[in-house]
């Protein structure tokens, strides 16, 4: 990764991850050169590089239809690019990695702690240690009493937290996360939000998260990455250089205006049709 | 999920149905009286009932015979279908070489196959030939149905599955069986009744009195022109098509009531 450089507000900027705790590691996920051209022949990324260093965390921006569920996808090993690769670390398990889908995407014959704990039974985990994990899945993202409810029985926010819980319940070493915020209530967003940095701060996890919020990707990531419509290319790389812990302090400070101008900055100047 | 607001509808599905079959009834006895019909054309309906009282050890042996290979079809139908089903879905190889054999015998009329099985197996064990016949009708919807079901699965939760390492047993077991079951249910009420058509157009087609089912006794009765009696035993197979349906029915709303849209009632 190249020495971090301030760009200008207005190109694109280019800036590794930041090193933390002094240790620079190699990054967990390389993708080189990645594209996909779906059989319809429409051609949803080109020539994307990334590299997704440990321990970071990633918002992935971009317009509607630019290609960012895509991207995720590939990262997560669903489905293949068509030119260019991916690389990930020897021996990673595929296990390691925790998905929260755009839709909640729960199994709807099944109760809420059925479908938290799929990944634990899919893994062969004795129910009566799934069961301990599943209640304490569903307490974290305000789902106590809800164990026994089925999917068509909640809300749509409710059940895409029964997906985040789902997802978090392997204790994944990367989450990645596509647009998991968008139909829950701003309260119950700013707890999750609380809840998954105290979260990620603790393990070392590697959050990608897709989102179309400027304020989300301030908030809460380290690194933004900005994307191109379609076909979507990266277009700019800013690290969010503000301590954490973030709390309610920072959504009102004088810096988060600063952040989120550059951010919407980079998005103005990626949707331009110059831009590519 | 309260009883009480569906107390109307209830008393409404009942009642007007029954209001209009007693009216119905009543018309039909007055007709029958007042033009003074002929028995061998159209019985009143307090013959029909006498006859099905008085000849009832003869029906309820009939309908007992129909009723046992109309069960025994729709199981074959029900196990078959769904193995054969979970077969192609495993093997699109399987599926691509057998499917089209199964639409063969889908789209050729029972009744012009009869005679060819009743000629292979029926005439030393004419209850096999019915058997047979009946199952022939019954297996496709359950076969299309289920393969269509086990096809259908949300592409999103396959990911989510594959991402876990689901094996593929794991993927058969919980997401493609149980994505299939509300198509498997709705094919298999529509294969109880055909199985009971099945079994009963069989009889016909066999004919010569080797299976005395509810059918055989029509004819029989047709050609007696005990009327009454040939109205008694069509009684007996409505009454038994009623029944078939009504508790696949229920089968299906216990099976899907806590998840499934068809069958749930949406508070709103
Ligand atoms: N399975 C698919 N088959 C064919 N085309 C697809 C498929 N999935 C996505 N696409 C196309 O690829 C492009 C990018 O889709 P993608 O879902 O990755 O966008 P996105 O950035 O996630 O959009 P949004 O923000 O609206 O979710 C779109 O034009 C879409 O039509
Ligand atoms: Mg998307």
């Amino acid at each position: 990764m190249s020495e971090a450089s301030e760009g200008s507000a207005l190109g694109p900027e280019h800036r590794g991850p930041p090193p933390l705790d002094g240790v620079l590691d190699e990054p967990l996920v390389t993708l080189s050169a990645v594209s996909k051209t779906y059989a319809t022949g429409i051609q949803a990324l080109d020539r994307v590089d990334l590299a997704i260093g440990d321990h970071e965390f990633i918002s992935l921006i971009g317009p509607s239809g630019c290609g960012k569920s895509t991207l995720l996808r590939l990262i997560a090993g669903l489905g293949a690019p068509s030119a260019g690769s991916i690389r990930r670390p020897e021996g990673e398990s595929r296990r390691d990695i925790g998905f929260v889908f755009q839709e909640p995407t729960l199994m709807p014959w099944a109760t809420v702690a059925a479908n938290v704990g799929l990944p634990l039974k899919l893994a062969g985990v004795a129910p009566g240690a799934i069961r301990p994990r599943v209640e304490e899945g569903l307490a974290r993202v305000g789902l106590a009493g809800f164990a026994r409810a089925f999917p068509r029985e909640l809300s749509g926010g409710m059940k895409m937290r029964v997906s985040i819980a789902r997802a978090l319940i392997t204790r994944p070493r990367v989450l990645l996360m596509d647009e998991p915020f968008s139909a829950i209530d701003e309260p119950t967003r700013f707890q999750l939000f609380d809840d998954l940095l105290g979260l990620w701060s603790k393990a070392r996890w590697t959050v990608v998260f897709v989102t179309h919020s400027l304020f989300d990707s301030v908030y809460l990531s380290n690194r933004v990455v900005v994307m191109t419509p379609r076909p979507g290319r990266i277009y700019g790389d800013l690290a969010i250089d503000q301590p954490y812990p973030r709390d309610a302090l920072f959504r009102t400070s004088p810096e988060f205006g600063d952040w989120a101008r550059r951010v919407a900055a980079l998005m103005t100047s990626a949707a331009e049709p110059a831009a590519s | 999920m309260t009883p009480e607001p569906d107390r109307r509808t209830v008393i409404l599905r009942i009642v007007v149905p029954v209001a209009v079959a007693a009216a119905g009834l009543a018309l039909w006895e007055f007709l029958v009286a007042y033009y003074d019909v002929p028995r061998f054309v159209l019985p009143a309906p307090s013959a029909v009932w006498t006859s099905l009282v008085d000849d009832f050890a003869v029906l309820a042996g009939s309908w007992w015979l129909t009723v046992r290979i109309t069960l025994e079809a729709y199981f074959l139908a029900v196990v078959g279908g769904v193995a054969l089903a979970v077969l192609f879905s495993q093997s699109r190889l399987v599926e691509l070489a057998l499917f089209p054999y199964a639409v063969v015998l889908q789209v050729t009329p029972v009744v012009s196959i009869a005679p060819l099985v009743i000629i292979w197996v029926g005439l030393d064990h004419a209850d096999r030939a019915l058997l047979i016949l009946a199952w022939v009708v019954a297996f496709f919807p359950i076969l299309s149905n289920t393969t269509f079901g086990l096809r259908s699965v949300d592409h999103n939760l396959l990911n989510l599955f594959e991402l876990y390492g689901a094996t593929r047993w794991q993927v058969l077991t919980r997401l493609q069986l149980p994505s299939a079951l509300p198509h498997l249910l709705a094919g298999m009420k529509i294969s109880g009744g055909l199985a009971l058509i099945g079994s009963v157009v069989a009889e016909f087609v066999a004919g010569s009195g080797t299976a005395t089912g509810l059918a055989w006794r029509i004819v029989e009765a047709g050609n007696r022109l005990n009327i009454a009696r040939m109205f008694a035993a069509l009684i007996l197979l409505s009454a038994t098509g009623i029944l078939i349906y009504l508790l696949l029915d229920r089968l299906e709303h216990l099976v899907l009531r806590r998840w499934h849209e068809s069958v749930v009632r949406r508070e709103n």
